[in-house]
């Protein structure tokens, strides 16, 4: 009983050790991509490259995600609210979903998974075949280039791709409003914009920032200091896509309760 | 039976001449794994060393140490007469500049062809005063290993020989001075090390450049060294020309070379 308690300590142990040092690597790293990405010469060109291949090239599986949660969030409520009377509310109600929470963080959730594994296994392998190595003998700071370039991509990326994931996400709600009743697309859209207001569109945009900083931080991290090996590679990888969907989750909720206690909410 | 370990610590050669790459007292160690325990050596211009030892002993870390990518724990280590430790990242990038580095595994940029593979440190040094343009140069370096038609192929799209001949190209776009060869011959067939040795005569006898090159390969030894360093237990256990020291009979070396 006794030996069963202390292996469970040891496990306790070594897990919250474990958190910890996940902690401060991040935090390290942090600080290391301020130190080394305020500094010039800036990397404009790879940050556009980065941008491209981060943001651009997922437009696709975010519009198609998009597109498919409104249509389904207005099948699935509709129901409900025609039967408490309240069926017109439909676009103001997904509006608010959408644009307050569904977009923002659906976005992110695929970009850690997409973006964050991306980035973290190239990295990774970049690391295990010493091309990180020899771009530091080319006379490149590759934590400038490497990680800097992605970390300034994802956090501008992220609130573009959430802006267009609103966008679209809206067009597959009126797409879902039309299939039971026959709305006129002036209607659904004034209807809308009337109920949105400044105070839903400030918070949730923000946060997006904070979102794609959080996911390649994390891809970054996790790629930059794998261990040698393909199996490392894999674990990188996997691992940041964990950290980073459980970031962007925190972040969620903690700028909720900050926008709580602004007045925003 | 002789076993003399020759840790001699280097000085000036007995011409005068200053060691372009000296290294004394340089240690060392990853944890509890100590790797160079006290290792001297000095490299004077237009000598090709090959350094030898056993697996994991620590060979590339001291290329690496060399070139600043792997910091040492004490030692000196003077390249062309500056302190590796003590310079900064921009002076470090000037030096580097002089020295040539070819990756045991290539380390070609995958996202990259080979022409933007090559252009890579000519683009990023850019305060190096580059004679030519660099499309010339990209070529130029390609006909030097005879891989012309591979300029725009993807680095997948190469074998290992041809990926090793990238590497060095690429290594030697900006005519370093130095060149530090990882295990140039590693993981090719008889005949592809073969010719990656005859190139690598071939290229140092052109730019005259003064090499080190890591190597398990007897025969690259043999036929490229001037002198070469045995390295165990963390120290330049014993050096000499190929010839001389295939006289020794030392247990380790008789090792080495009863092939």
């Amino acid at each position: 009983m006794a030996a069963e308690l202390n292996k469970r300590k040891t496990l306790f142990s070594k897990g919250l050790d474990s958190f910890f040092e996940g902690c401060a690597e991040l935090a390290g790293f942090t600080a290391q991509v301020f130190k080394e990405g305020i500094k010039p010469p800036y990397e404009f060109r790879e940050i556009l490259s980065q941008c491209y291949e981060i943001g651009i090239k997922s437009f696709i599986l975010v519009g198609v995600t998009a597109f498919i949660l409104g249509l389904v969030l207005v099948m699935q409520s509709r129901p409900t609210m025609v039967e408490f009377g309240a069926g017109s509310f439909l676009p103001a109600m997904s509006s608010i979903s959408i644009v307050r929470e569904i977009g923002p963080l659906v976005t992110a959730l695929i970009c850690a998974g997409k973006i964050g594994s991306g980035i973290s296994a190239e990295l990774g392998s970049m690391k295990v075949t010493e091309q990180i190595d020899a771009m530091e003998v080319s006379g490149t700071n590759p934590f400038k280039y490497l990680v800097a370039t992605r970390i300034t991509a994802t956090t501008l990326m992220i609130p573009i791709l959430t802006v267009y994931a609103d966008c679209i996400s809206l067009m597959g709600a009126f797409t879902g409003s039309n299939i039971k009743d026959q709305v006129n697309i002036h209607f659904f859209f004034n209807r809308v914009f009337e109920a949105l207001a400044y105070k839903d569109i400030v918070p949730s945009f923000t946060k997006t920032f904070f979102f794609g900083f959080a996911i390649g931080l994390v891809g970054c991290t996790k790629g930059y200091n794998s261990k040698k090996g393909t199996e490392g590679v894999g674990k990188a990888a996997n691992a940041s896509v964990v950290i980073a969907m459980l970031s962007v989750i925190v972040i969620d909720m903690v700028v909720t309760q900050i926008s709580s206690m602004l007045g925003y909410l | 039976m002789e076993s003399v370990a020759q840790n001699i610590i280097p000085s000036k050669s007995a011409t005068g001449i200053e060691p372009v790459i000296e290294i004394l007292h340089l240690q060392k160690a990853f944890g509890s794994n100590v790797v160079l325990r006290d290792f001297n050596l000095s490299i004077y211009p237009g000598e090709n060393i090959v350094v030898m030892g056993k697996s994991g002993i620590g060979k590339t870390i001291l290329i690496k140490c060399i070139i600043g990518l792997v910091k040492p724990d004490g030692g000196t280590m003077r390249v062309f007469g500056q302190d590796i430790s003590k310079l900064d990242h921009r002076e470090l990038d000037e030096l580097r500049m002089r020295i040539g580095f070819v990756f045991q595994s290539s380390a070609l940029y995958d996202s990259m062809t080979v022409r933007q593979n090559l252009e890579f440190p000519l683009r990023r040094h850019r305060r190096k005063k580059i004679s030519g343009n660099i499309e010339d140069l990209v070529r130029e370096a390609l006909k030097n290993v005879g891989l012309e038609n591979a300029i725009d192929l993807m680095p997948s799209e190469l074998s290992g020989g041809m990926r090793k001949r990238i590497g060095i190209a690429r290594s030697l776009i900006l005519n370093p001075e130095i060149v530090l060869y990882d295990e140039p011959t590693t993981g090719l067939d008889p005949i592809t090390s073969e010719e990656i040795t005859r190139l690598i005569m071939e290229l140092q006898q052109k730019y005259k450049t003064t090499s080190i090159i890591i190597t398990h390969d007897v025969d690259l030894a043999k036929e490229t060294a001037n002198r070469i360093v045995f390295l165990s237990d963390g120290i330049a256990y014993l050096q000499g020309a190929y010839d001389e020291l295939i006289k020794k009979d030392d247990p380790l070396i008789k090792q080495f070379f009863k092939k």
